[in-house]
């Protein structure tokens, strides 16, 4: 039957858990290693005595108090720190408080609202359209709705061409060319 | 009814919502080991109440962000380690501007403003002179700031290794590395002391 290997521990292998050690914090199989290698290793043994030494110094080292006006210094300091304001401290009432918040909801709540506009010529175009609408003969509507949500209706050339707005006025003398009028 | 004793987490919760009677409880629990620690860190006691009451200033500041992620004293002990490093490295810095030739008179000598210590180790004689716990302030304050923290939190605070690491921002295998370099440079530092007291 083989016998196992023997695994020598080396000097740097112990650097990591000299101090565990010394703390009484290291693992039964790591303390094994340790001071299996401790009692072959003189080197090793003088450091980890010397480490306990200066470790138990350490200890004895004697504590300062903070002086008596400590606490009423950092007081001081606290109190000049600036004071944690809330936004809804601006608010003098919860109506008030219930009011704007209500308003505020209410505004984003119309504004995300589709097919609601606010202008004139917005209005404007769903006059026309309805006015369109009530001309039109049936046989040309499907062509025309095809159009109908364009911004073509300020287009005076492209209107000009439908039959069922054969009542629009005849455009003016110093009207500009074919193209060149945009709809807005 | 028995009151029950509030964690350190739950007293900086408490003074996140408002409560500063809570507060006023840490400080009373902390106030000393933090000078101590920053005395042990610059070794200056006016400097380390300074640097104490800016640790509790930082504190009272982050109250409404307190996220109990990490031990309150972790998270404490990682702005005292900052607060100390930066100032050691300012004193430092400020050190440097004077010149080490500059002179000033006194009566009919002159005097060096600045004298530059022997970087080797304490001799015998010094030995005579002064105690012992003088001169293991001293060897502490020949640690690089990291060592220093390192070597103060892990003997002072009874902190795992885990918490330390966290506080310095390290993983655990490179804080025992650390601690070990420390340590031997205080053997180093303290050789003559040790030799006295085996002798």
């Amino acid at each position: 039957m083989a016998s196992e290997p023997i695994h020598k521990t080396s000097c740097t292998e112990i650097e990591a858990t000299l101090l565990e050690y010394l703390d009484g914090r290291a693992g039964p199989a790591e303390r094994r290693r340790l001071e299996e290698h401790l009692s072959a290793c003189a080197a090793c043994r003088t450091r980890a005595e010397e480490f306990r030494v200066i470790s138990d110094w350490l200890e004895d080292l004697p504590e300062i108090s903070p002086s008596p006006a400590f606490d009423a210094r950092l007081r001081v300091r606290i109190a000049a720190e600036p004071a944690r304001i809330s936004f809804w401290r601006w608010l003098p009432s919860p109506r008030l408080a219930f009011a704007t918040a209500a308003l505020i909801a209410l505004s984003v709540w119309l504004s995300s609202m589709p097919g609601v506009v606010m202008d004139r010529s917005a209005v404007a175009q769903q006059a026309v359209h309805a006015e369109i609408e009530h001309k039109i003969p049936a046989a040309a509507d499907a062509d025309f709705r095809m159009i109908r949500d364009l911004p073509v209706l300020e287009n005076y050339d492209v209107l000009s061409k439908f039959d069922a707005l054969s009542e629009l006025p005849e455009p003016p003398l110093n009207a500009a060319p074919q193209g060149e009028r945009i709809a807005r | 009814m028995e009151a029950m004793a509030r964690t350190d987490v739950q007293l900086m919760l408490d003074v996140k919502a408002g409560d500063e009677r809570s507060f006023e409880l840490l400080l009373r629990k902390y106030r000393t080991p933090l000078v101590n620690f920053l005395y042990r860190m610059v070794r200056d006691s006016g400097i380390a109440e300074d640097l104490a009451q800016e640790v509790f200033l930082r504190v009272y500041r982050a109250r409404n962000q307190y996220v109990p992620s990490a031990k309150f004293t972790t998270w404490m002990f990682r702005i005292a380690t900052n607060v100390a490093l930066n100032s050691v490295r300012d004193n430092r810095y400020s050190k440097l501007s004077v010149s080490i030739d500059q002179t000033v008179e006194d009566g009919e000598q002159e005097q060096k403003v600045m004298e530059l210590r022997d970087p080797s180790p304490i001799v015998e004689q010094e030995l005579l002179a002064r105690g012992r716990s003088e001169i293991i302030m001293r060897a502490i304050q020949s640690l690089p700031e990291k060592q220093r923290a390192a070597v103060l939190l892990h003997k002072y605070q009874e902190m795992d290794y885990g918490e330390i690491a966290r506080i310095l921002e390290c993983s655990e295998s490179a804080l025992k590395s650390l601690l070990f370099r420390a340590y031997e440079t205080l053997r180093v530092e303290l050789a003559p002391l040790v030799g006295a007291m085996k002798a």
